[in-house]
């Protein structure tokens, strides 16, 4: 990455240690959410798909706390964690993955399409791609205005195949655009291994020189590395120095969605990656940094209870009124198409 | 009043939105420097400059991606896609993308974005950029959809669509580019989801679109002298929303109704008005509705087959009058 004014700043900007504390604890939120989503599907409580984030957190969980509050994120269909780093509500998500009213878009858009404006949060989009461009167009409006807004987007190696990849960073790198493109590289697109279809072996860091940005590559287990990477790129878009394109490695721990368990994968390449485990690793580190057992105990403990309570809410919250399926088409709030 | 063309009209439309509101902005290939491909867009570059009139790559999906971020995130962009025919390469941004996030979100996000495209054949362009495609936007729910066939009604609708919160696709008819009409001088405001009532006849009403609006007046006026046949004739402007009250007024006074569609035969908008009238209307109707379309082909190239495919003013008096027989 180029070192230029502010972005040399934020380099060497090692987390402190209630930055630390918040990287595992927005890891766990995220964890432990998954993991209830996952049960509530056991028990048909979710209906639908779902694509879980497990295994894949410390990107996610870098970026929130590494962004401004005002900043904007656009994330994949795999976007329970990336929304909840935002600030969304436990029980927004699990209650929109229940079709309650409770969800953060009362049910209207579902898993796959988890949005909360008010956190920044600008949408989770189920077509492969078609969030980049976007994304490129929220950096847009944020340095017309010039409020040195920045917007994230999150997306996976497979995305780095299509079209829209490819028209978004070469019009975000000409138009100098705040926006920082994060490639989730989990090694698979739905089933298929990426090195399988994809001529480069990095998908999206070997990528980069064609839009003149540096190749940027980051062990994606590792929440201090992606945390690092964020800050870098975060300032360098700030201070007007354009986009810049992250491949963080990683790995989900469950299949691509609820439909898959994931067969396909070899033993030896899971079990390897259970051992880089991004949360026992984080703790492990932060143990070894002389954070007392309790502390972390006590964490672990508050974020267990949240994620209950918001079960709780969510179960309890009523399936959304049947009128609400005629509204909001519209900015007027119906779905006239004729007098 | 002064005349102007229907190409400066474009100029002139988008320039009083900038010029009122900092926070439209018009983006699109050749459209600033250039003056775009057919020359309706000069002099925005100068007037407004490199930050708000911005030239693109060609890259549809970022085009149109970039219009509906920045409209997600308080500007009100204006996306030029040359020709409608392009609109295919990025539909995934309009249909799937703008039309359905605010739905999706139960109301937490605003589309407030136009995307203007030269629309139509008569160009002697091909099968690639002659297509009438109002139909493709008019199927989507979340999307409205307009098509001006006047200088006044281009500035007028243009307004309209920049000042409404929702997406609207604006066809502009590439032939009409060069066509004058009288324009009333000062800001032009109009509204969205209103027909226009152009001429008032007794026995069959012609409802048109675009450059198929001053062929049905022509027709009109031949129905009139040579076939002492009186034609009211309606220029619907705005497919979504619908103006179906003014529609069905004007067809039961009639009690024929003659649809006239550059598009292909299915699914033209024409369909959906003649299902509704058929509906709601079918007992002040005196015979059968009529539908005259472009047959159900890929556009010529050459004149004579171009001409010999697109409804023309023979071939709307001839259909008319053998209805009539
Ligand atoms: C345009 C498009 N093509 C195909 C799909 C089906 N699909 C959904 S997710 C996916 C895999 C995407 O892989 P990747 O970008 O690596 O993201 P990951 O699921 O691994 O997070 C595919 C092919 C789709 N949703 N959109
Ligand atoms: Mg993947």
């Amino acid at each position: 990455m180029s070192q230029t004014g502010a972005s040399q700043a934020a380099q060497d900007c090692e987390p402190d240690r209630a930055t630390r504390l918040q990287l595992y604890r927005k890891m766990l939120d995220v964890r432990l959410v998954e993991k209830r989503a996952y049960d509530l599907f056991m028990q048909n409580l979710i209906k639908g798909t779902s694509h879980l984030a497990l295994g894949q957190e410390a990107i996610a969980a870098a970026f929130g706390v590494a962004m401004r509050k005002d900043d904007y994120s656009f994330c994949t269909y795999r976007g329970h964690a990336h929304t909840l780093v935002r600030g969304a509500s436990m029980v927004g998500v699990l209650g929109e993955l229940m079709g309650r009213e409770c969800g953060l878009m009362a049910g209207k858009g579902g898993s796959m399409h988890l949005t909360s404006a008010e956190h920044g949060a600008l949408g989770s989009y189920a077509i492969v791609g078609a969030h980049l461009p976007i994304a490129a167009g929220a950096a847009w409006s944020a340095q017309y205005r010039g409020t040195q807004q920045v917007a994230v987007c999150f997306f996976g190696d497979g995305t780095t195949n299509i079209g829209a990849f490819h028209e978004a960073l070469n019009f975000a790198a000409v138009w100098k655009l705040p926006v920082v493109f994060v490639c989730e590289n989990n090694l698979y697109m739905e089933y298929t291994p990426i090195g399988t279809v994809t001529a480069v072996q990095h998908p999206a860091a070997d990528r980069a020189a064609a839009y003149a940005l540096e190749s940027i590559i980051v062990d994606g287990n590792d929440v201090d590395a992606v945390y690092a990477v964020a800050m870098r790129a975060l300032a360098r878009a700030r201070a007007g120095e354009g986009p810049s394109l992250i491949e963080a490695k990683t790995y989900r721990h469950s299949g691509h969605s609820r439909a898959d368990p994931g067969k396909y994968r070899p033993t030896p390449e899971i079990e390897a990656w259970m051992k880089r485990d991004p949360l026992p690793m984080y703790r492990q580190r932060l143990v070894s940094l002389s954070i007392p057992e309790a502390e972390l105990a006590a964490i672990e403990n508050d974020v267990r209870a949240q994620v209950d309570a918001a079960t709780e809410a969510a179960r309890n919250s009523r399936p959304p009124p049947v009128e609400l399926a005629f509204t909001q088409l519209w900015a007027d709030g119906g779905f006239a198409w004729r007098n | 009043m002064e005349e102007l063309t229907y190409r400066d009209a474009v100029a002139r439309g988008i320039a009083q939105e900038m010029a009122r509101d900092e926070r439209v902005v018009f983006l699109g290939e050749d459209v600033a420097l250039a003056g775009g491909v057919f020359k309706a867009t000069g002099g925005l570059l100068e007037r407004f400059g490199p930050k708000r009139v911005r030239d693109t790559p060609i890259a549809e999906q970022a085009i149109l991606g970039a219009a509906m971020g920045a409209a997600m995130t308080g500007l009100r962009p204006i996306a030029e896609i040359m020709f409608s025919d392009f609109l295919a390469v990025c539909w995934d941004i309009v249909a799937n993308e703008m039309a359905k996030m605010r739905y999706m979100s139960n109301g937490q996000v605003t589309m407030p974005v136009v995307i203007r495209t030269a629309n139509g054949a008569g160009a002697r362009f091909g099968a690639q950029h002659s297509q009438s495609v109002e139909n493709w936007a008019m199927m989507i729910p979340g999307l409205k959809v307009v098509a001006p066939a006047t200088p006044a009604d281009v500035i007028g609708l243009l307004a309209a669509a920049v000042r409404d919160p929702d997406p609207v696709l604006f066809f502009e008819h590439k032939s009409l580019y060069g066509t004058k009409g009288h324009v009333p001088v000062g800001e032009l405001v109009d509204e969205l989801g209103k027909a226009k009532v152009l001429r008032q006849g007794n026995d069959v009403t012609l409802v048109a679109l675009a450059a198929m609006v001053p062929r049905a007046l022509a027709a009109a006026e031949r129905l009139a002298s040579e076939h002492g046949v009186s034609a009211t004739v309606v220029d619907v402007r705005s497919l979504v929303p619908l103006d179906t009250a003014t529609l069905l007024r004007e067809i039961a006074h009639t009690g024929r109704l003659v649809t006239i569609e550059e598009n292909p035969r299915l699914c033209g908008w024409g369909a959906e008005i003649v299902s509704i009238a058929a509906h709601e209307i079918f007992y002040s109707l005196d015979g059968p509705a009529l539908r005259i379309t472009t047959p159900h082909l890929p556009l010529p190239s050459a004149d004579n087959l171009e001409d010999a495919v697109l409804p023309t003013v023979n071939r709307i008096v001839k259909e008319i009058v053998e209805t009539f027989d």
